[in-house]
């Protein structure tokens, strides 16, 4: 459905007589196939939206190829805009026009008939829960009412490829699983594909098939998020030890489980460390504790999260990736 | 073809509708014919003699007229500015609609404007007297169509490229400044001294307005009209080429 290679945009920044260049995107190589729903995954300032916008045919690549629905993103591009449903980070409604209004419109810009969009319109409003909205200026609305309003307009013509960038960015935790489960259907009841980018770890986690992950403009991995996950070096086994006395000896033998490489953390009576199949592991653990009368308060097994996937591949936190990045806004555009 | 008319005209059926749904907009629209006759007109009135003409009106409605047109026509772009800002040129741009019709919905938009202006100045300016016939106003109004057109065209295309009001307006400032003073929009530039005239040949729009005003005055002979009509039609060209060109390019 869709495949690039050496996908790449560097933008020219000027500020006063010096020009800058930024390198967006560097080289990405991506294949999802039809029916697929990708997690795109990456910090501020990764390069998500502008890959999202060279493969809807907003940006022009300034390297590389790709093509999408099997049409050329540069030479087709009429044919992949009439074969896709985009849902931009900032979304595209005017905050004076109407929302049901706004909607249609931009249905009927895909060539469909008045009809049609008012029909699906309203049924996008109701699953979305945006009912009794159909009349509202958009400046009148709430962030999350907004977002979904967004989300409303690029699915208006049933897109059965649909690009979503932060779909749910300000939509509270209700609106959000109810969001997840309109993009688990679109999958389910209409064999859609869809690719959405995200920062949300659990949603990645949840929706996706597969997680692509991307830093400073390079896909740095790309798999189902439980391969992923083993490929990190095990579960976080995390023992709080009945007695001071015997922290060391249990730090000790949880460093000799497994592969025995695993760095052991102490921090007063807690000893923490990765395990591999910590399933198998921890039982002889235990045993091996009890044998030497080593008693424990507590024992906690923890599978990696994506952020452990993260730290892995990058030697940074996404959270500390985050924070670090900065993403001065370009000069208005939209990202 | 029937596709992009369609397009055209759902881009147009948005704009207008949002638009009209501004009170603002419909009463500075009608009233700004209002102001010129009443307010300009009187003023006006006691040149009449000096200029060599008969009916004050006659004389002055063309020049308002190319005015309203283009001077209003400049301003298009910032509303392109503010919707470009909400990414609703973004949105509009990943549907499959001809890129054209995202610059001719938007324009039909600002020549219907134009013209219910015009109908509103000429009907003003036949209740105060003036005497034009009635095809010399038909050809004075599609000309003044034809170069706001043309004015609309290149603020929205250059609105698109700066995106920026801060650029914007000082441009404008600039190129509205030689036109209102060289075009002999309100007075003509024949009374002026040799070398402003020679220099007001050099400016298109000059051309447009003596056009207008031989139209209403009912006097079809001469180059004026030829010139007139020529400039009206070639600067609309070049503008929806320059527009076009624009909405098309990628990144924009
Ligand atoms: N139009 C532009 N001109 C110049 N630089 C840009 C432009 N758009 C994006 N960039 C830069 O390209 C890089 C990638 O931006 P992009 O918007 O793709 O990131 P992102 O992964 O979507 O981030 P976020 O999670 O914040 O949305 C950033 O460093 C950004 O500043
Ligand atoms: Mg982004």
């Amino acid at each position: 459905m869709i495949h690039a290679r050496g996908l790449a945009q560097t933008f020219e920044t000027k500020q006063g007589r010096t020009t800058t260049q930024v390198r967006a995107v560097d080289g990405v190589d991506l294949d999802i196939e039809e029916g697929e729903v990708v997690g795109f995954l990456g910090p501020n300032g990764a390069g998500k939206t502008t890959t999202l916008r060279m493969l809807t045919t907003l940006l022009r690549p300034t390297e590389g190829t790709a093509t999408v629905a099997g049409y050329d993103v540069v030479t087709q591009s009429a044919d992949v805009r009439r074969s896709i449903g985009y849902v931009s980070q900032t979304g595209g409604i005017s905050s004076y026009a109407r929302a049901g209004e706004e909607v249609m419109d931009h249905g009927m810009l895909y060539g469909r008939t008045k009809a049609q969009v008012e029909k699906r319109g309203k049924e996008l409003f109701e699953e979305l829960q945006l009912d009794g909205l159909w009349d509202r200026q958009s400046k009148t609305m709430s962030g999350g009412q907004k977002r979904r309003l967004d989300i409303a307009m690029g699915l208006i013509h049933d897109p059965t490829l649909v690009f979503l960038d932060e779909p749910t960015t300000g939509l509270d935790p209700q609106a959000r699983a109810n969001l997840w489960t309109h993009i688990s259907d679109l999958r389910e009841r209409r064999g859609a594909t869809v690719f959405l980018t995200t920062h949300y770890l659990d949603e990645a986690d949840s929706l996706s098939d597969r997680i692509i992950i991307i830093d400073k403009g390079q896909i740095v991995a790309s798999d189902t998020s439980d391969n992923l996950k083993s490929a990190v070096s095990g579960d976080l086994v995390d023992l709080e030890v009945a007695g001071a006395e015997h922290v060391a000896e249990a730090a000790k033998r949880l460093g000799s489980l497994g592969d025995g490489s695993s760095e052991v953390e102490v921090n007063g009576n807690r000893v923490s460390g990765r395990v591999r199949r910590a399933g198998r592991a921890v039982p002889g653990l235990l045993r091996d504790l009890d044998a030497n009368g080593i008693a424990l308060d507590a024992i906690e097994v923890h599978r990696p999260t994506l952020d452990d996937v993260f730290l892995t591949l990058t030697g940074r936190s996404l959270r500390d990736a985050e924070a670090s990045t900065e993403t001065p806004t370009p000069e208005g555009a939209p990202q | 073809m029937s596709t992009f008319l369609r397009e055209c005209f759902i881009v147009f059926r948005r704009q207008l509708r949002m638009n009209l749904r501004n009170p603002a907009w419909v009463f500075i629209g009608a009233f700004q014919p209002v102001l010129y006759v009443v307010l300009f007109g009187p003023l006006l009135k006691p040149l009449i003699g000096q200029l060599g003409a008969t009916n004050a009106y006659t004389f002055f409605i063309p020049g308002m007229l190319v005015q309203l047109g283009i001077f209003g026509a400049f301003f298009a772009g910032f509303g392109l500015i503010g919707e470009w800002r909400e990414g609703v040129i973004e949105a509009e741009r990943v549907t499959p609609a001809n890129r054209s019709a995202l610059l001719v919905g938007r324009l039909m938009r600002d020549e219907l404007q134009l013209l219910v202006q015009a109908l509103i100045l000429v009907a003003l300016g036949y209740a105060m007297g003036m005497d034009a016939p009635f095809d010399g106003i038909l050809l004075g109004i599609a000309l003044t169509l034809l170069i706001g057109g043309a004015c609309a065209a290149s603020s929205l295309a250059f609105a698109l490229t700066v995106k920026s009001e801060d650029v914007m307006a000082p441009v404008i400032n600039m190129v509205m400044m030689p036109v209102l003073l060289l075009s002999g929009i309100l007075l003509p530039m024949t009374i002026g001294p040799g070398w402003l005239e020679k220099a007001s040949d050099f400016m298109p729009i000059r051309w447009v307005v003596d056009a207008v005003r031989n139209a209403f005055g009912g006097n079809w002979d001469g180059s004026t009209l030829f010139w007139g009509s020529a400039w009206s039609v070639g600067l609309f060209a070049l503008a929806i080429w320059w527009g076009t060109a624009t909405f098309r390019r990628e990144n924009a």
